[in-house]
């Protein structure tokens, strides 16, 4: 199969690879997938006054997860939750060019920014709980 | 040295310019058909024809009349297992086979169980994907009319005590077919000694042309009948019909002279350019797991799991290096290699395997770019992978819930 030329510099030059800490403040951490399936993600987001100033992600899978997973760390830096909450694996897809067999890698990256969102959302909650 | 790097030849191999050499005069200037009896054309094809049949017996211990053309190994397997099932149903329908064959043998026989024309058994394989010759003889019914085992694995290279099988089955009067496509030109292949009924193999895995094979049908002790899959004219013995392409018969024939003259030192070079790229490999990357057989298997053989990383990312960071890989995300139907799961080889690690196949053109050069691009991107994909992470952390993957799809 031949990747599109967006997939391969994704690939080769991974944009914003790596971790923060998860206990950090402000931190929202995404994981899915699974080893079994070939596949595991983790996309982090650091969230600063409701904007998303960094993202991260570390990814176990094809080329074309990874390169779907670093390009949904590009998307993610500068947005409100509000717009990140809007970010579809079809945006993804459209983008990179990805051919029908490599579309559940683009929904493995929606899937990811939607746990990142979830968990730094219940993080905000428990700790505006335990304030009261 | 030249990129990109061939290292696929369990796939296909590239020809030998010797092979091209033989095959030339017979397209233009020497094109008759080798059935055609009356004139000096049809003579002359005929006897490179026969010239062919000599060389690829010899190879195999034959006799050049047991020789059956076919288009490839795929081809062979369908008309030996079908064609005796059809010749043989009256005696019984029970065909014993084994759960890593290459699916022209296994989809032949998935496809005539579903009709309803046959039993199969899939003997299960040891950890190192070899077949035990106790379970073929546990498996054998008063039905069973044929035992087919493949000679050596195409993923893992593992060889099989064909032997043995082969004593089983003469003991019992079963007809043993044996899939050699990857073994024969690589390792000695001898029918009379291993006790071979039906052989199939094919020229392009020994730098012959692709779309010519043949399938091995003993004459005597006992004398094989088969039904005819493809009807026609009634060429080669009236087992396969159809025009033979005298060209391609030609290369195969020299392909199989040139293994047969090269064959030691050949298997001796390429045994130890396997071994000094796996113990590099192995060496330079924790956590590197062998898959197949450590010794028995064969010379340009190279099968490896690397813990944390998937192998179609594997091979899109090592471009310039023609490899492959049993992960999934290579294959369209999601399901990591049959092979390495029949060995007990777990998913996450079938999904991070490549295999290296070592062939003639190789060299040394390549051997050594090889090991520095396999350690560079493996290294490189593990910084990358969510799971080397964890485990670096002391996090017990197996424990983790994930959120599978
Ligand atoms: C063990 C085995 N059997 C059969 C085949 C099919 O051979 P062919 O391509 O000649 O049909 C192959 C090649 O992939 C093989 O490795
Ligand atoms: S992760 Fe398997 S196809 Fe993309």
């Amino acid at each position: 199969m031949a990747y599109s030329d967006k997939v391969v510099d994704h690939f080769n030059n991974p944009r914003n690879m790596g971790s923060f800490k998860k206990d950090e403040e402000g931190i929202g951490t995404g994981m899915v997938g699974a080893p079994e399936c070939g596949d595991v993600m983790k996309l982090q987001i650091k969230v600063q006054n409701d904007t998303i100033v960094d993202a991260k992600f570390k990814t176990f899978g094809c080329g074309s997860a990874i390169a779907s997973s670093s390009l949904a760390t590009e998307w993610l830096k500068g947005k409100t939750i509000e717009e990140a909450q809007q970010i579809k694996n079809t945006d993804i897809v459209q983008e990179l060019n990805l051919p029908p067999v490599k579309i559940h890698c683009s929904v493995l990256a929606e899937d990811a920014i939607k746990a990142a969102l979830a968990d730094y959302q219940k993080k905000v909650g428990d700790k505006t709980e335990a304030a009261t | 040295m030249k990129l990109p790097i061939f290292l696929d030849n369990h796939s296909t191999t590239p020809m030998d310019p010797h092979v091209l050499d033989a095959m030339l005069p017979y397209f233009v200037e020497k094109f008759g058909n080798a059935a055609s009896r009356n004139h000096a054309f049809g003579w002359e094809a005929e006897e490179a024809v026969d010239q062919a049949r000599k060389q690829i017996a010899k190879l195999i211990n034959a006799d050049s009349k047991e020789i059956v053309f076919t288009s490839g190994a795929t081809e062979s397997d369908n008309l030996a297992v079908k064609g005796v099932l059809e010749m043989y149903k009256e005696k019984g329908t029970h065909i014993i086979t084994s759960s890593t064959e290459h699916r022209a043998v296994l989809d032949t026989a998935k496809s005539l169980e579903a009709k309803g024309l046959a039993t199969v058994t899939y003997l299960p394989v040891d950890k190192y994907g070899m077949v035990n010759p106790d379970d073929v003889r546990s498996a054998i019914t008063d039905k069973t009319i044929l035992i087919s085992v493949m000679l050596a694995n195409n993923e893992i290279g593992t060889i099989n005590p064909v032997q043995e099988i082969g004593k089983i089955a003469k003991a019992k009067g079963i007809l043993f077919h044996c899939d050699a496509t990857q073994g024969v030109g690589k390792i000695p292949v001898d029918v009379q000694a291993m006790g071979i009924d039906l052989m199939s193999f094919t020229a392009h895995k020994m730098y012959g042309p692709k779309g010519v094979g043949a399938l091995y049908v003993r004459k005597k002790n006992p004398r094989v009948r088969l039904v005819a899959q493809i009807d026609g004219g009634g060429h080669e013995r009236g087992m396969r019909s159809g025009t033979l392409p005298v060209p391609l018969i030609v290369g195969f024939g020299k392909a199989c002279e040139l293994c047969e003259q090269n064959m030691a030192a050949e298997s001796a070079r390429l045994t130890a350019m396997r071994n000094r790229l796996q113990a590099a490999i192995m060496e330079g990357l924790e956590e590197s797991y062998l898959n197949g057989h450590p010794t028995n298997r064969l010379p340009g053989n190279l099968n490896i799991s690397f813990a944390y990383v998937e192998g179609e990312s594997l091979l899109m960071g090592m471009k310039d290096i023609a490899l492959s890989s049993g992960s999934a995300c290579t294959s369209a139907t999601l399901e990591p290699s049959y092979v390495l799961r029949a060995l007990g080889v777990g998913v996450e690690l079938a999904h991070s395997s490549i295999r290296f196949g070592l062939g003639r053109f190789n060299t040394d050069e390549e051997i050594d770019y090889t090991i520095k691009k396999v350690i560079e991107i493996v290294t490189k994909l593990r910084e990358m992978s969510p799971l080397y992470e964890m485990a670096k952390e002391g996090v017990d993957l197996k424990s983790v819930q994930w959120a599978a799809h």
